[in-house]
């Protein structure tokens, strides 16, 4: 056997890291160890590569690993858990960024001009830059630098199809017959499709986009071993890009909605919304008062949304769940599938804020009890508790699922204030006769009740 | 052509081998299942470096630089920051 044959070998250890590691992934108790097994197998296939015959600038490589090592590394130690979402975004655009570079790179040295190799390296450059500037944009979202609201413009998704269609033409005239103009054409292009194509996407559908462009990430990598005809980029790259898809359809499913209607619904657009308006009034509660009611609950649900990430109150949260059950109440964190703006984002932070794991339940397992609940408290989540989404048929949410907090027997919503969620909808449970508004600082109040029950 | 249907073959193989792995993964786990399969993403640095070891000096040895500094950002950034995660978990394991 040559030295090739070894390196093949050592990759095929480093896949069934890989396997082994998302594998474990998903399941609680080894979680932990699968992610360290995953990062060894990446050390091998990183390791062994620098044994091709080919591969002989050591110190260019190595200066390379050092830089990024270290900025991934004081990144990933400094976020803040709230910062979560967006730092994942940026770390998958770079994924996607690194692919167009790779087959950017093949085709300057220009070694191969079959049209298999010319293939792949049209799709890796297309979904890598696709995934580069949709992950940017998805970031600059998450982290508030820009509005989380829908962009449109008129005309958006013609100008999309537009595009598209042109980087379909290029990449047919860039695979027969290669020309370096097209190529730099379909960067471009691809860059601007991935803008364009979050911009009409809302903060409330940052769940599924995100898992989108990881699974996306993964496909430029597998197309990227395509162009050096590499058997692990391949393996590792569909298995990120397969398991990407799955938390996507488990994302969309979590909303009843399409993967089509998400990238172009332009959902929660202001103006966009409809179904009935909603009668009544909304009636406000004191902290005071909210407090008389917390210290004779027995069974108390906590239902947080992203309004309690931005308002940084899971450790107020945390502390008040804990004085609840020392006053003799059964405490429970009921987390919907899309709360937030990443898949399972509310189970980070309040894991973050040292909740017990046996508090937190699924929807599904806190729905069927909801009706024995004495107070729920609803932490700046929305949409995921209207009722509309079950009894209105005209509700742009309708037939989603949702945590029934309306039929606690009391329900307190902080806000901050009167507006519509993200959705652009009133929500119907702030006007049924059992919820009662608590305005202001979802922090602010929740220190408040907690320094009630020490006074 | 015999190697590209071998790593078509490869390829196909694996998409099924995704679906099957994360099925019934429990929601507490979705985030951190998403930080690693991106931190396992970034395994482009594989082609970033036989890009960037290439002896002579061109254009696209540079390419493969970037590109090695990018993905290696994806890759231990990646991996760092869900072992965060899975740590906090794990306290209430006990």
């Amino acid at each position: 056997m040559d030295l090739k044959q070894y390196i093949d070998l050592a990759y095929i250890v480093s896949s069934i890291l890989f396997i082994f590691g998302i594998k474990m992934l998903g399941n609680a108790a080894t979680a932990r160890k699968g992610n360290l097994l995953s990062a060894v197998g990446m050390l091998v296939a990183m390791v062994v590569t620098l044994f091709y015959k080919e591969v002989v600038d050591y110190q260019m490589i190595l200066a390379g690993v050092a830089i990024g090592a270290v900025i991934g590394w004081v990144w990933a130690v400094r976020v803040q858990m709230t910062g979560m979402p967006e730092l994942v975004a940026l770390f998958n655009g770079f994924g996607g960024l690194a692919s167009v570079l790779v087959g950017w790179a093949e085709f300057e040295f220009g070694k191969s001009t079959d049209p298999v190799t010319q293939i792949a390296i049209y799709l890796a450059i297309l979904i890598g830059g696709v995934t580069f500037t949709g992950s940017f944009v998805a970031y600059l979202k998450l982290a508030g630098k820009m509005s989380g609201r829908p962009t449109l413009f008129p005309a958006q998704k013609a100008v999309n199809a537009v595009l598209f269609l042109a980087l379909l033409v290029l990449g047919v005239i860039y695979v027969m017959q290669g020309p370096a103009w097209a190529l730099y054409a379909i960067i471009v292009l691809s860059l601007a499709l991935g803008v364009l194509g979050v911009l009409p996407i809302g903060g409330g559908d940052m769940p599924v986009i995100i898992a989108f462009l990881n699974s996306f990430s993964g496909l430029a990598g597998a197309a990227a071993g395509f162009v050096i005809l590499n058997k692990v980029l391949i393996v590792a790259g569909c298995l990120v890009g397969t398991s990407g898809i799955i938390l996507t359809i488990i994302m969309c499913k979590a909303m009843n909605r399409t993967f089509g209607n998400v990238l172009f619904g332009g959902f929660g657009a202001a103006g966009a919304a409809a179904g009935k308006a909603v009668e009544g009034e909304m009636k406000g509660i004191s902290v005071e008062d909210a407090f008389y009611a917390l210290e004779a609950a027995q069974n108390v649900v906590f239902v947080p949304g992203y309004g309690m990430a931005v308002a940084q109150a899971q450790h107020a949260v945390k502390e008040l769940g804990a004085l609840l059950e020392k006053n003799g109440a059964e405490v429970r964190f009921a987390i919907h599938p899309v709360a937030g703006r990443m898949p399972g984002h509310m189970n980070v932070l309040l894991a973050e804020a040292d909740v017990p794991y046996e508090q937190l339940c699924e929807m599904d397992a806190v729905n069927p009890t909801i009706g024995q609940v004495d107070v729920a408290i609803v932490i700046g989540a929305n949409d995921v508790v209207n009722p509309a989404a079950g009894d209105d048929p005209s509700s742009p949410i309708y037939g989603m699922p949702i945590i029934n907090v309306h039929e606690a027997r009391t329900v307190f919503a902080l806000k901050r204030g009167k507006g519509s969620g993200f959705s652009g909808l009133e929500n119907a449970l702030f006007f049924r006769e059992n919820c009662r508004m608590i305005y202001g600082d979802a922090k602010e109040t929740i220190t408040g009740l907690v320094a009630q029950f020490k006074g | 052509m015999d190697t590209l249907i071998l790593l078509l073959f490869v390829f196909v193989l694996a998409a099924f081998l995704g679906f099957e792995l994360i099925q019934k993964v429990p929601s507490q786990l979705h985030t951190p299942l998403m930080s690693g399969s991106n931190a396992i993403s970034g395994i482009t640095v594989v082609g970033a470096i036989i890009a960037c070891g290439v002896a002579e000096g061109e254009f696209g040895k540079w390419l493969g630089f970037a590109s090695i500094i990018l993905a290696t950002i994806n890759v231990v950034g990646g991996y760092v920051v869900t072992d965060r995660m899975l740590g906090m978990f794990k306290k209430k394991g006990r």
